[in-house]
């Protein structure tokens, strides 16, 4: 595959659970090394949109491929290039953070000493070097998302996927860690896909996918569709609905 | 930093890789058991129970006669051991299942389900780890049943590994296969009496099939037909360093057609997984 493929490409995508449609032609793609914010209010279908990228289950249209690998004809290409950070719990709560990562870990293969070693470095830089020994149960909610997120990084990804990384977090814990999901895409080129709700994650530079009701209704910077009105008015004016503002 | 797309850890590994993931999927299987210690006791309190109280109940009831693999006549004790013994089996099969359950609703079993290695491989090593944990279980069920007298051949100790390698894959894949049908955790009340405690009781484990067949040949032909009934004699012969082939074939049988119906049910494209929401 082309070291130039999108991190993920998605065309056409649709989906539905019996007669109930949720996703309808959804396209989108996300060049490595840059984020993209996936923005819908609840029931939009960014959940369904993780589960098929993630070969929970596959969609019954349309095609996606990660790092030019299609998810359906080589899943096992494109689930290696892929992190995922999901909205609920990943990880094990009555294991340590470091059982956790050799865990994750041998589910990619990875030897333990590297595990370790990759783990302990991802856990430096969020700023817990000094929680790897502690239970998952131990830490506060904004530090357990951060070891769920050095665990998506374990293998090294090229795409991660982030479905609403942030519930339950304060403002403060939700602003260092988009923060660090920036930085984490500059320096190391990983596509970063962020799902979210709340406006306040997204900086004037990202590239938006507004998804609505299972549709895209508008892809371009944060910048070009606020325009003068703010994100958060532009999204009610596409979708009739208001994305969060995110104030606690 | 690496290049844009170069190999993925799993593809790099190669070989190593295969084996790293399924011994994570034990390792922590392993783990999870040890902390609770509780289940530990309970796995073994169970059978205990069943040894120390019902057993000696009915020794005085239940007369038996010479059956094979027995070369004399055995006090109930040592008739019902092999079944006690797939009966933690049965148990810790469905404990998995159970977990596998809880962990899809908690949203952890995704982790597993999202490694680059193949499904089937992820299930027989989910599987390899029940059995695992279940044979532990049953050698120290055997230990405390020996201190009580029961004592089988001490080749049997040996000969019996294989086959609780088997039926704890059989029964494993039996609970891995009900994990999938399973949407909530509460609803999982309803497997233990609907398929635990029907198996168990409708089997060779704790009275003989001509016993069976005495007080009602419907019943009789049902323990037949249950897959239980066959793991429970695999045991009972190979711990009299016997062998059973019928009672192999319908557990290897049957193991392979739970595990293709498990495998069918997490499959992304056609199994239940696709057909419900989350």
């Amino acid at each position: 595959m082309s070291a130039t493929a999108p991190a993920l490409e998605i065309e056409g995508l649709g989906h539905r659970f019996g007669e109930r449609r949720v996703l309808s032609d959804v396209s989108l793609s996300v060049a490595q090394g840059s984020f993209t914010a996936l923005l819908g209010v609840n029931g939009a279908g960014k959940t369904t949109l993780s589960n098929l990228v993630t070969r929970l289950y596959d969609a019954r249209e349309g095609r996606i491929a990660v790092c030019g690998h299609d998810i359906k004809r080589a899943p096992q290409a494109a689930l290696g290039r892929l992190g995922v950070v999901f909205q609920s719990r990943a990880l094990d709560p009555n294991l340590t953070v470091s059982q956790n990562f050799l865990y994750q870990g041998a589910l990619h293969g990875l030897p333990r000493a590297e595990a370790l070693e990759r783990g302990a470095a991802l856990m430096e830089r969020m700023g817990l070097g000094d929680r790897l020994d502690a239970k998952l149960r131990a830490l506060s909610g904004g530090q357990a998302r951060r070891a769920e997120i050095a665990a998506a990084l374990l293998h090294r990804p090229r795409l991660l996927l982030s479905d609403e990384a942030t519930a339950g977090l304060d403002i403060q814990a939700r602003a260092a860690l988009v923060e660090d999901m920036h930085r984490l895409a500059a320096d190391e080129g990983v596509g970063v896909l962020w799902a979210t709700h709340l406006v306040d994650e997204i900086l004037p530079e990202d590239r938006v996918v507004a998804l609505h009701e299972g549709r895209v209704v508008a892809t371009d910077t944060a910048a070009a569709l606020a325009g003068k009105k703010g994100l958060a008015e532009a999204f009610l004016a596409l979708t009739g609905t208001s994305a969060d503002a995110g104030a606690a | 930093m690496r290049a844009p797309d170069d190999i993925p850890a799993w593809e790099a590994q190669g070989w190593r890789g295969w084996a790293r993931c399924a011994g994570g999927i034990v390792w922590r299987e392993g783990v999870r058991f040890l902390q609770q210690k509780e289940r530990f006791l309970s796995a073994l309190v169970r059978p205990l129970v069943w040894l120390f109280i019902f057993a000696a109940g009915f020794r005085a009831v239940l007369g038996l006669s010479i059956i094979e693999p027995y070369e004399t006549y055995v006090l109930y004790e040592v008739y019902v051991v092999p079944g006690l013994c797939a009966m933690i089996q049965l148990f810790q099969g469905m404990q998995s299942s159970l977990s596998m359950v809880y962990d899809r609703e908690t949203g952890a079993m995704r982790s597993m389900l999202i490694s680059p290695y193949p499904r089937w491989f992820l299930l027989m090593s989910k599987l390899l780890a029940s059995t695992a944990v279940s044979t532990l279980q049953v050698y120290a069920f055997l230990a405390i049943a020996w201190a009580w007298g029961i004592e089988p051949p001490p080749l049997g100790f040996v000969t019996v590994l294989p086959a609780l390698i088997l039926s704890g894959l059989m029964l494993g894949a039996i609970g891995l296969f009900l994990s999938s049908t399973v949407r909530q955790l509460e609803n999982f009340a309803g497997v233990m009496n609907f398929v635990i405690f029907p198996m168990f009781f409708a089997s060779s484990a704790l009275y003989p099939l001509w016993r069976i067949k005495e007080g009602s040949p419907l019943l009789h032909d049902i323990a037949q037909a249950n897959p239980f009934t066959h793991a429970v004699e695999l045991i009972r012969y190979a711990l009299y360093v016997k062998h059973n082939p019928d009672a192999l074939g319908i557990v290897l049988l049957a193991g392979i057609v739970f595990f293709a119906a498990a495998v069918w049910a997490y499959d992304p494209a056609r199994g239940v997984m696709a057909r419900r929401r989350g």
